[in-house]
């Protein structure tokens, strides 16, 4: 009757994230937890930035998806603490985010390549990008423009 | 006594979510009129950071109160009177210099705050710096750099920043000056000491103001109010006017 966690997992798996499509909800490692408490199923969430406006249609798009499935006794919680990092994104999440153009993070604190004539001279054009997760870089070899996820 | 302690936990939540609120509102205020496209973007998530943790704070604060209050009702709802931020947050932007000023004094500040609130006895507490504090460490690389680059730059930025270090270093001291809630907090172990703080702060800042070649105002003068809620500067007023106008207007509008 109640599905399990692992279907459920690969549910979400399917959910993108609202700002980058090409990369699901687990990918980003924002979801922390799939628990069900009886008949209720309990989702927990951590935002990426505490001010990121897509956490809210995160927690949407993830009811959604679950309720499609047929889940209507759903919570949805949020939990800070440990706090998100870019540790928690996916090897499957930073291969699509290169593939898409966005340099995937790096503890080194910036891109390894371009990511698209994946040149390895670049430069920091500003620390801060189109959200809150992203940095703005550009190829010095291609002189393209390009979006860098910030590790945190 | 635990009523007490709970009304002084009440007051120190509410410093916290104030300074990132009227800060992240006045740096807003640069949203679509920044020099470049860059630090527009820049600037805009620096706000959206500090809303963003003020939602954390005041949303604990009014859990705390225990009245029914939100997190918006706080930062909707309240005068001038109720607000708990210190006074340099709430100074007008100025130029690009000056708002970076402010965010770099701000910042340095901020860092070694949640630095050490992230080993807060208040676990909740203690979630919300872990939580904030990436995101500062972020921010304040950046003023600092800022605040660099443009103290050390032409004669006529540089002439500009020494001026606006002039009308705000003033406003440094009121983050240091320890207060009976401030004395609470630290006892309870739930917040730092802050005259441990201030060493942190000027090892951050005046290598930083040094390399800037930026000189530090003489004197001890610092201007107070802000965070015991005694005197804001008129400044604030004007603020809550724009930030408030909405829920004054249309109560309890949602959308």
């Amino acid at each position: 009757m109640k599905p399990g966690v692992e279907a459920i997992w690969e549910w979400l798996d399917a959910v993108p994230d609202p700002e980058i499509p090409v990369i699901s909800v687990v990918d980003l490692g924002i979801v922390r937890g799939v628990v069900w408490h009886g008949e209720t199923l309990e989702v927990a969430v951590t935002p990426t930035y505490s001010g990121c406006p897509a956490t809210g249609i995160i927690s949407m798009d993830i009811e959604t998806a679950l309720r499609d499935r047929g889940i209507t006794d759903l919570r949805i919680t949020t939990q800070i603490s440990p706090p998100w990092t870019t540790d928690w994104l996916s090897e499957k999440g930073r291969a699509k985010l290169m593939d898409y153009g966005i340099a995937p993070p790096r503890a080194a604190g910036g891109p390894e390549c371009c990511p698209r004539c994946k040149s390895t001279n670049v430069a920091q054009i500003s620390r801060f990008g189109s959200t809150p997760c992203k940095a703005q870089w550009r190829c010095t070899d291609c002189l393209e423009p390009f979006d860098y996820f910030k590790c945190i | 006594m635990a009523q007490e302690h709970q009304a002084q936990l009440f007051e120190f939540l509410c410093r916290m979510g104030d300074n990132t609120l009227v800060l992240g509102h006045r740096v807003s205020e640069w949203c679509g009129h920044a020099p470049v496209l860059e630090e527009d973007i820049a600037l805009a998530n620096t706000a959206l950071d500090l809303i963003g943790q003020t939602q954390m704070w005041l949303g604990l604060a009014a859990e705390v109160e225990g009245k029914g209050r939100s997190a918006d009702d706080l930062a909707m709802l309240r005068d001038v009177w109720d607000f708990r931020n210190v006074l340099l947050v709430e100074q007008p932007n100025g130029d690009f210099g000056q708002t970076m000023l402010r965010q770099f004094l701000f910042d340095a500040w901020h860092l070694a705050m949640l630095t050490a609130l992230a080993r807060s006895s208040n676990a909740r507490i203690a979630a919300i710096a872990a939580k904030s504090v990436k995101e500062v460490h972020y921010h304040v690389e950046r003023s600092g750099d800022t605040v660099i680059g443009l103290g050390d730059g032409t004669s006529e930025s540089h002439q500009r920043m020494q001026k606006a270090l002039d009308l705000l270093w003033p406003y440094v001291g009121e983050m240091f000056v320890a207060d009976a809630v401030d004395d609470a907090m630290a006892s309870a172990g739930i917040a730092p000491d802050l005259a441990a703080l201030r060493m942190e702060f000027d090892a951050l800042v005046k290598p930083a103001l040094a390399e800037a070649t930026l000189t530090i105002p003489e004197g001890g003068f610092a201007h107070k109010g802000g965070k015991s809620g005694f005197q804001h500067s008129e400044h604030l007023g004007h603020l809550l006017t724009q930030m408030q106008w909405l829920q004054r207007a249309y109560p309890g509008a949602s959308w």
